[in-house]
């Protein structure tokens, strides 16, 4: 009976996992260790004296505890990879937030310069206080902005 | 390949956040100054009107979407600088406390090095730490000084200048985490062949905030620092000699 449910909580799992995948809920990278773990533990279901064997060879007492020791290091395994993934995404969107932050200062810029070719008035224009003359030639020509 | 002394365009890059009670006031001192410097003001994801006030006084800004830390808004300022053509940019805190008037001291440095250190222990001024935090900051300024051969004393100031090539560098390594943009960039620049050089600066008393006294806090302030200076030392060198791609 304990076989029985052994095995079909082992199957449901990489069903799970494969159906995930289908419908793009998880990306293949995450899902194949998600299916070797699974395909691990139908082997196991299917063929309990397979842990009893292994825990024999590699002399531990109990092969419950081979299992446990097992599953601990694959999680730790799964944790570290995932903090190392999250890394990686916060340094992509670092950079997304950099380059973001200068193509707007860029679009404002061009709004400004717009908005002086056709005449119009500018959307918001900032009072700005007397700002002593930047030198010719250097930078931008204005210190007004228009700010949306 | 040297860089050109004086730099042509120098931006004073300003990493402010939630700072408009001080921005307006530093930004228009460093204009004042009539030497020509362009202020851009990174606004690092404040919840106030930092952004506004800096434009008002007459920085460019550069609104980051959300808080990234001095590390994170100085990246962005280095690329905004190399975007635009700028081959010198230094770093002036917001808040005040770097004189503006010590600018040009600090770009002066630059004439012998790629990168120069506005020093607040260098024989000026009256700035002072003590326990931990004072440990840590000498133990800091001798490993980098061996590294940099030559002496400097103060390694987490953030009145920092660089020339074009140290803006290269720093685009390719200027770490976000806490103490990478002093320590982690200061380290991996040397190490990947910057010259670096410190001026004596006075610090004024900030305009807002006090540095912390906590015994706590300037522990795990050693014990970061001692953590941060092992990663810069082991990481693994850039190759500004090779123009990095994108921004």
């Amino acid at each position: 009976m304990a076989v029985l449910a052994a095995f079909v909580f082992a199957f449901l799992m990489v069903v799970l996992v494969i159906d995930l995948v289908r419908r793009k809920k998880l990306r293949e990278k995450y899902a194949v260790l998600w299916l070797v773990v699974g395909t691990g533990a139908l082997i196991l279901a299917g063929f309990p004296q397979l842990l009893a064997i292994v825990a024999g060879v590699l002399g531990v007492q109990v092969p419950a505890n081979l299992l446990f020791a097992m599953s601990i290091v694959l999680l730790i395994g799964v944790c570290l990879h995932l903090s190392w993934e999250l890394s990686l995404v916060e340094d992509e969107t670092r950079v997304l937030a950099e380059e973001t932050a200068i193509l707007r200062s860029s679009l404002e810029d061009l709004q400004e310069r717009m908005d002086r070719l056709d005449g119009a008035p500018p959307r918001r224009r900032v009072r700005v206080p007397p700002v002593p003359s930047v030198l010719p030639g250097s930078a931008h020509p204005s210190a007004l902005h228009n700010d949306r | 390949m040297a860089s050109m002394f004086p730099p042509s365009r120098v931006l004073v890059i300003m990493p402010a956040w939630n700072e408009h009670e001080t921005v307006g006031a530093t930004v228009r001192e460093v204009l004042e100054l009539q030497r020509g410097y362009d202020v851009l003001v990174v606004d690092d994801g404040s919840r106030d009107n930092t952004a506004e006030v800096a434009r008002a006084a007459g920085a460019r800004v550069l609104t980051l979407p959300y808080n990234l830390g001095v590390g994170g808004a100085m990246r962005a300022g280095f690329k905004y600088a190399q975007l635009h053509g700028y081959d010198g940019a230094i770093q002036v805190d917001a808040d005040g406390q770097h004189d503006p008037l010590d600018i040009s001291r600090v770009l002066a440095g630059l004439e012998s090095a790629d990168i120069s250190i506005g020093a607040r222990f260098a024989g000026r001024g009256d700035y002072k730490v003590v326990g931990p935090r004072k440990w840590a900051m000498a133990l800091l300024a001798a490993v980098i000084s061996r590294l940099a051969r030559t002496r400097l004393t103060d390694v987490t100031s953030g009145f920092r200048a660089a020339n074009g090539r140290a803006i290269r560098q720093y685009i390719d390594h200027y770490p976000a985490e806490y103490l990478g943009d002093t320590i982690d960039s200061l380290v991996v620049a040397v190490r990947s062949g910057c010259v670096v050089t410190q001026v004596p600066v006075e610090m004024r008393t900030r305009q807002g905030g006090q540095p912390s006294h906590n015994p706590a806090k300037a522990a795990l302030y050693l014990l970061r620092s001692v953590f941060a200076l092992f990663l810069a030392l082991t990481r693994r060198k850039s190759s500004i000699f090779v123009p990095a791609g994108g921004l």
